[in-house]
């Protein structure tokens, strides 16, 4: 029963429950086995590949939900922080090939131990989960300077503090961190088990800073993805960085030998946000306004004054405070982003509003070339700033991929 | 809470062999008494003189003289504090005898003048040939140990919830406000053996929004209430307080006969953390007096008097294990000893949030090593 190789659909076979999870596994297998389009991408209802090199969940085809956590280290031991680095990364491997987060499995134990996988996804198949790790600016240094680790030298230049933007009024305890985990999976059952069973294994090492929850993505990431609309019903992302423009990739997403500390390169930056959107009064705006402030036509999604969705804006000719306008790379020093948001509503907020909106969440090359600059010129200038409050940030080195099942998230950063 | 389970394992069978080892009580020969002896000790405000720092395994008694001015305590206890044997409450002039059974291995022995703190501790080392321990011996050993844990708070319980118990029968609002988290402590401190009780435990301790269709709500909640209303009010409370008592007589008394299964007071040791993460974290427990952290504190004390009294079988089977929950303990008893205040601790709409992030913390870190006690201690 310690088998690590017992999917949790075997596990549920094995235990007697049924047979369909047979068929299930079946399915999956003959979905793994034709292939994806492109290494990243998740064979239907199947499991994307955990090694590479880079880590998954940037480029593979954006999932239907989210489980977001960032977590303070509040150990002291270099030793256990590298400990849990290892035992998440074996967790990970294991979870995102749709099996229990332990070696024993949430039923396969002595009935006197608590199960080392929790069991809220015994069942259910990989769903595409991925599962991808960043280490955030103070992890190297805390708020006194203190190099908490001894990495404090390996800190990339590019991992600085973000400046202030114009109108944020953060929310201290939802925004940074020492660490995040990003769960993206087709099924949300699946994310939120995953981020469940990592904050337990970091029990006394870790401590859940803040977590969100997403649906619906907001952007594609892929050329094979239909562009998803926001909670402001517009599509959003139509010129997203996709996996297939691997040129592009290279230029503005991965981190290259040369830009910072060699344990960076091939990993990526990333940027999030919680923006509130305040729907009730977005929805009493005409439509003419609406599409205005935004610069695209809400039907089609087509740049104002053009007729298809990817027709190429003429950025002179869209209104000066447009939301297009102001973050087209050519406003921009032709900085570009790849984004990967969610639509968030947690619930309603006393008032009757809906406490919903945007989280993004931007993966790039260097944040002081590309969010920095980007971010500044929306902050200054969006129209649409009148119907979003920014409420938190956090900026992440996400480090490459692992290469096999020796290697762990940030062997190279604490080697 | 949710120690039912365990006892229908427990009834089931499935602790084999150890639970029937658990029937031999290897302690009370008093006819076994060491030779050479009593071993005297002299107590003092200051002092703890024993006459002799060694013994031959088997019983060894005790007899210790009170000669200061403070009531005092002694205690036998084996690496961990873990408690071999002790006796309360001895007042001052007077003398009282320890009867305990100590296989071959050092030991310390403590007075705890005015029954406070680490006491003034000498080192104690026994030798000789004393029975070879089986596994089931160990197991058997350590539910003995934990039942002496258990008669040592039951003792001290029944006095202070009838101090407690008088003052609110005279009015006394301030005395009973004192004694209100004092009495708690004791109860705090064995909780899990009391939850075996199901019917006892909602009177005694059981909050008003638990309380069933047509069940009284009672116990010291009911009196928390009273005595931090805006108005404090205990004139109608004498019946109230009277029914505590005598729930907590005959809790003592089961509790008191009960024989334990090592499961139960490793996963006993669990619940109580889990006691603390629920409840005491949040302030809901006592809600209107706001002394969780003496609850906290008692409970994190009963968690480490059970883990300490199966000590011995889990060096053997799982040393790291031990070396963590050392760790762990060490790092929640650091973590709380930062809001002391005076004899007693901070209340807890004093803290902040991110104090009760930190002790919700460590105590999260030794909870998840303490949930793997049970199988260890299960394995064979």
């Amino acid at each position: 029963m310690t088998d690590s190789t017992v999917s949790r659909r075997r596990a549920i076979a094995l235990a007697g429950v049924g047979v369909a999870g047979i068929a299930g596994a079946a399915a999956v297998g003959g979905a793994l086995a034709k292939g994806g389009a492109g290494e990243q991408a998740a064979a239907a209802d199947g499991s994307v590949p955990f090694a590479g090199e880079h880590q998954a969940g940037i480029v593979t085809p954006a999932q239907d939900r989210l489980h977001f956590v960032a977590f303070d280290v509040i150990t002291k031991d270099r030793e256990r922080l590298i400990t849990l680095l290892k035992d998440w990364t074996a967790a990970a491997a294991r979870m995102t090939a749709g099996h229990d987060a332990g070696e024993i499995g949430a039923v396969g134990g002595v009935p006197e131990a608590p199960p080392d996988d929790t069991g809220e996804a015994l069942g259910l198949p990989p769903s595409g989960l991925t599962i991808t790790v960043g280490f955030g600016p103070t992890l190297f240094r805390d708020a006194a300077g203190r190099d908490r680790f001894g990495i404090a030298a390996k800190r990339p230049p590019a991992l600085d503090d973000l400046p202030h933007f114009p109108g944020d009024v953060l929310d201290d305890s939802i925004s940074g961190g020492d660490l995040c985990v990003q769960a993206c999976a087709n099924d949300p059952q699946v994310a939120v088990h995953a981020i469940r069973n990592l904050a337990r294994i970091g029990m006394g090492v870790v401590s859940v800073r803040w977590s969100q929850l997403g649906f619906g993505r907001t952007s594609s990431t892929s050329q094979t993805q239909a562009t998803p609309r926001n909670l402001f019903g517009f599509k959003d992302g139509t010129a997203n960085l996709k996996l297939e423009e691997t040129d592009l990739l290279k230029q503005h997403l991965w981190v290259q030998p040369g830009d910072g500390p060699d344990w960076m390169t091939g990993g990526s930056y990333l940027v999030t946000r919680k923006i509130r959107m305040i729907v009730e009064t977005w929805d009493r705006s005409s439509l003419a306004e609406q599409e205005s402030i935004v610069g695209r036509h809400k039907g089609t999604g087509a740049p104002l004054g053009m007729a298809r969705e990817f027709d190429e804006p003429d950025v002179k000719a869209l209104p000066t405070t447009s939301h297009v306008r102001l973050a087209h790379p050519d406003l921009n020093g032709g900085a570009r982003l790849l984004r990967r948001g969610y639509n968030f509503v947690d619930g309603s907020d006393g008032l009757g509003r809906l406490n919903a909106g945007l989280f993004f969440m931007a993966y790039q090359r260097d944040p002081r070339k590309q969010f920095v600059p980007v971010q500044l010129n929306l902050s200054r200038h969006d129209e649409m700033n009148e119907y979003l409050k920014y409420v938190s940030i956090g900026l992440f080195a996400c480090p490459p991929g692992v290469s096999g099942p020796d290697d762990f998230w940030g062997r190279a950063l604490f080697s | 809470m949710r120690t039912t389970p365990l006892l229908a394992l427990a009834a089931a069978g499935l602790l084999g062999g150890s639970l029937a080892a658990c029937g031999n009580d290897g302690g009370d020969s008093t006819a076994a008494a060491a030779a050479g002896g009593p071993i005297t000790v002299k107590a003092s405000d200051t002092a703890c003189e024993i006459a002799k720092s060694t013994a031959d395994a088997g019983t060894s008694v005790f007899t210790i003289t009170n000669g200061g001015n403070k009531v005092t305590e002694f205690y036998v206890y084996a690496p961990g504090d873990r408690v071999m044997g002790e006796v309360e409450n001895i007042a001052p002039g007077l003398s009282r005898e320890l009867h305990v059974e100590l296989p071959a291995g050092t030991y310390e022995t403590a007075c705890k003048p005015g029954m406070i703190g680490k006491g003034i501790r000498a080192a104690f080392t026994v030798s000789g040939s004393s029975a070879p321990l089986t596994d089931d011996a160990k197991l058997a050993q350590a539910t003995d140990s934990y039942s002496r844990y258990v008669k040592s708070q039951t003792a001290a319980l029944l006095p202070k919830t009838e101090e407690f118990v008088a003052a609110v029968k005279a009015k006394d609002v301030a005395k009973a406000k004192s004694l209100y988290p004092v009495a708690r402590t004791y109860w705090e401190r064995i909780e899990p053996v009391a939850e075996i009780f199901g019917d006892l435990d909602p009177k005694i301790d059981g909050r008003e929004e638990v309380a069933e269709e047509g069940m009284e709500f009672t116990g010291f909640h009911r009196l928390e209430k009273d005595l931090w209303a805006a108005k404090p009010d205990v004139a109608k409370d004498g019946p109230i307080a009277d029914r505590l008592l005598a729930d907590v007589k005959e809790i003592v008394a089961k509790a008191n006969a009960e024989k334990l299964s090592p499961l139960q007071l490793a996963n006993g040791a669990k619940g109580l953390l889990d006691e603390v993460a629920t409840g005491k974290i949040t302030g809901e427990e006592n809600r209107y007096s706001h002394t969780d952290l003496w609850d906290f504190n008692a409970n994190v004390e009963g968690s480490k008097a059970a883990i300490a009294a199966l000590r011995p079988v889990l060096e053997e089977r799982d040393a790291a294990l031990v070396k963590t929950l050392d760790t762990e303990f060490a790092n929640v008893e650091a973590a709380l000893g930062k809001y002391r205040a005076g004899d007693g601790w901070k209340l807890h709409d004093q803290l902040s949030q991110a104090d009760l992030r930190s002790l919700s913390d460590a105590i999260n870190a030794l909870a998840e090593p303490i949930s793997k006690v049970a199988a260890v201690v299960s394995k064979k």
